[in-house]
């Protein structure tokens, strides 16, 4: 089992955490387990490491640099100034300088320079170019699954650099030469076999949502639906698996059913596609992505749905609102008055706006809320129509429905917010060191208003996030029941019946 | 016609061919490299219009390295700023009737050629003074800041301490520019600062100096954030959609 390691101190006075000194190759063993055969091969990878691992790595780069503007871009234009290298929550947590958004890309620029420039080529290592060696496919390995591709070094690059899109295109070229990553293509296969990350067959589906049914109606004396496979529903709700059973997720989707409820908008999960995740972007397969993102549309098609409508999932709603239309379009069957995708939160929000629920702040009493902005919700996608509403919308949900919301410091949330360390597919135990220390930023800033606005509870709206965070509050001496979903907080304050039967 | 004249005349020939061959060929790899997917790093503009006035931002006031840290803006600034200013201050090489407001900025020029070179050598002190940025660079990062303050202490010493026959030098470059080769003044620090230039001309479309280029082409900074009003498909995707197989 992993070794012990020290969880990262806080530092309460900054809201930034300070620089730490350089440690290099002190996260060199953090590996995550490589993929089976199993569940490399149902997705036409390579079983194990195949043996002309080193032509077939540049054959795929040269086709990615060739199919992926943003790498190509991305591999010349970097000049190493550096704003970035300060930026990564990973490297924040451990002060291993590869864990620099920079130095993270330059495992790879530099294999690039070599093969691909004549500046490599001629030059070498004056201008930073090393061959591919098993050493240095075994350091992409280890280092680009320690990329959560959160975005936020893309923020701060003079030139919009993304490292996601690096760390993308090594895993790619990873998984073709046979070292994939257990956790994303055990997962992947699963949604491919049975239609969700967790596994969750059809049956076991409809017995969850039954029992739901019964208990909202014990809770709350109505009869509020949890539907599955219901043709001619207005709502295909697409929703990360977890909201079917895991706390405090599934708070959140008795949540959206009492949305739904009391607007009077019929709804329905898809058997077939009961996963709003799609893990195809971690290892950044198009092929995959596009395979996963059919699901949902195979499933609004056999439904005869008008709307699409997602659940808190920040991954989830990336691949949603900016690629659905790509991967799954054109939603011409669709009902034209609403956009394709719609986020839950775009749903209540403007049920609140325009009275269809109504909400009593005293059902959460007592409870201080501050919020996570979920990384993909806020660096790569939107929520209603003008920029930054996935930060205005869900705190203006929050506000409605509790008494007190307090923002974490500036440089900690909306464009800049930390990643809970859990994104990007390393949510698995085997990488829980880097989970760790990777979530120290969040949870300082968390600590800074917990201790200084008697903050309570911090609502997420990623799946992801709700369970990175319940395993690592606890590390920082905090209570892991301190997460909620933002539909939770909607669940516990909407007045049902009040304005409709 | 000195052997010197001939083997500058030759040298900047060359030295231009390959910039601008160099250029071009790079500027239309990543124009035919299309982007797949829609990655504006939001909150973005949402119409294009607005995606070009934030690539315009990037390119005149270094909005995201703004963002990222001051200290490094400040001194990028004053370099490429000053280098802006001391490139328009040399267009007086190239044109026979130098026209007035070439004229007026003339002493601006100055200034900016000691703005550059400040900029410059802090940009140097910062690659060995902070560690991360230390870890980061290669010796070509700084052999690049070397050449330019040389570029730019070369001719700050023509300027100020021992200057040369700038009629002549003009009239060198106005003959190339008719493929005529008039004699260059043969001057040590002049001679330095055109082998220089030359030097920088040509390693320029295979260094880091691309993120010039790059920075028009960045995906995360030029999408409009439309994606669910647009579908956008690359042209390699094309096919994809047949594959669904209902
Ligand atoms: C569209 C035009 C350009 C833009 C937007 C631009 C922008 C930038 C920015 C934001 C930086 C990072 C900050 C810094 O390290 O100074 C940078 C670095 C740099 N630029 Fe440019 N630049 C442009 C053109 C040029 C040109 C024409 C040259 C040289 C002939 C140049 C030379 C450099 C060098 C050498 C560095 C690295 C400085 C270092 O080592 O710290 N740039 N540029
Ligand atoms: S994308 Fe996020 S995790 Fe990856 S290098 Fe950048 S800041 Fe770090
Ligand atoms: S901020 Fe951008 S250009 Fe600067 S070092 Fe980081 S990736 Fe390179």
């Amino acid at each position: 089992m992993a070794a012990k390691f020290d969880t990262p101190p806080l530092n309460l006075d900054h809201d930034v955490p300070d620089n730490p000194a350089l440690t290099p190759d002190s996260m060199a063993h953090s590996r995550p387990f490589l993929a089976k055969p199993e569940h490399q091969e149902p997705l036409g990878f390579p079983g194990t490491l195949v043996d002309d691992w080193h032509d077939k790595a540049i054959g795929k780069m040269g086709e990615l640099l060739g199919k992926y503007r943003s790498l190509q871009v991305y591999m010349d234009s970097c000049v190493k100034c550096g704003a970035c290298s300060d930026k990564c929550h990973y490297f924040l947590g451990t002060g291993d300088p590869k864990n620099m958004p920079v130095a993270r890309q330059d495992l790879m620029r530099s294999v690039y320079r070599k093969y691909f420039t004549p500046a490599g080529k001629l030059f070498g290592s004056f201008v930073g170019a090393r061959e591919l060696t098993q050493d240095v496919l075994d350091e992409w390995y280890t280092y680009y699954h320690q990329c959560s591709q959160c975005r936020r070094c893309s923020v701060f690059c003079p030139y919009g650099i993304d490292t996601a899109e690096i760390s993308m295109a090594a895993r790619e070229i990873l998984d073709h030469v046979g070292m994939g990553q257990k956790y994303c293509n055990e997962i992947i296969t699963k949604v491919h076999k049975i239609g969700n990350n967790l596994g969750l067959p059809e049956r076991a589906l409809a017995d969850t949502m039954e029992g739901l049914e019964e208990d909202t109606l014990d809770d709350t004396g109505h009869d509020i639906k949890f539907p599955v496979d219901v043709e001619g529903a207005e709502v295909l709700l697409v929703t990360p698996s977890a909201d079917f059973f895991a706390e405090p997720h599934v708070d959140g989707l008795i949540g959206y059913a009492k949305v739904f409820h009391q607007l009077g908008i019929s709804w329905t999960v898809s058997s077939e596609a009961s996963e709003a995740a799609n893990f195809g972007m971690f290892i950044g397969s198009y092929d995959q992505m596009h395979k996963i993102a059919n699901r949902i549309r195979k499933a609004a098609l056999d439904l005869k749905v008008k709307r699409i409508v997602f659940g808190e999932c920040g991954h989830a709603w990336r691949v949603a609102y900016s690629f659905l239309n790509t991967y799954a379009g054109p939603w011409d069957f669709l009902d034209p008055r609403y956009p394709v995708p719609q986020h839950i939160l775009e749903v209540t929000y403007g049920a609140i706006k325009n009275g269809g629920i109504r909400l009593d702040k005293d059902a959460n009493a007592g409870m201080v809320l501050t919020m996570h902005d979920s990384c993909n919700v806020a660096r790569a996608s939107r929520m209603g129509d003008f920029p930054g509403g996935q930060f205005v919308i869900p705190r203006e949900v929050i506000k409605a429905s509790v008494p007190k919301f307090v923002d974490m410091a500036e440089d900690t949330i909306f464009e800049k917010t930390f990643c809970c360390g859990g994104g990007g597919g390393l949510l698995t135990d085997d990488l829980m060191e880097i989970r760790v220390k990777g979530a120290m930023p969040r949870m300082n800033a968390l600590k800074q208003v917990v201790e200084q606005h008697g903050v309570t509870h911090m609502a997420a709206i990623c799946a992801i996030c709700k369970s990175q965070f319940t395993k690592v509050l606890p590390y920082y001496g905090m209570d892991m029941n301190m997460i909620v979903s933002v539909h939770q907080l909607v669940s516990n304050a909407i007045q049902l019946g009040t304005n409709k039967s | 016609m000195s052997a010197i004249s001939i083997a500058y005349a030759a040298l900047f020939y060359l030295a231009a061919l390959v910039l601008v061959v160099g250029l071009v060929s790079k500027i239309a790899q990543y124009w035919r490299t299309p982007a797949p997917l829609k990655i504006a790093t939001t909150p973005a503009p949402m119409t294009r219009t607005g995606a070009a006035f934030r690539v315009a931002r990037e390119v005149t006031l270094f909005e995201s390295l703004f963002k990222g840290e001051k200290l490094l803006w400040v001194l990028a600034v004053l370099f490429h700023a000053g280098l802006l200013l001391v490139v328009v201050r040399h267009l007086r090489y190239f044109i026979a009737d130098v026209p007035t407001l070439l004229v007026l900025i003339q002493p601006i020029g100055v200034y900016a050629g000691f703005a550059m070179v400040a900029g410059l050598a802090g940009l140097l002190a910062r690659r060995f003074l902070n560690p991360r940025v230390r870890y980061i660079t290669n010796p070509s990062d700084i052999a690049m800041l070397v050449l330019l303050i040389a570029i730019g202490v070369s001719g700050l010493f023509m300027k100020f301490v021992l200057p040369t026959d700038i009629l002549a030098v003009k009239a060198f470059f106005l003959g190339l520019m008719r493929f005529s080769i008039q004699p260059l003044p043969v001057h040590p620090g002049l001679l330095i600062h055109l082998g220089l230039v030359a030097a920088l001309m040509i390693v320029f479309p295979f260094s880091k100096l691309l993120h010039a280029p790059g920075v028009f082409f960045s995906p995360t900074r030029n999408q409009a954030d439309d994606p669910r009003e647009r579908r956008h498909v690359a042209p390699w995707a094309a096919g994809y959609d047949a594959k669904r197989g209902f």
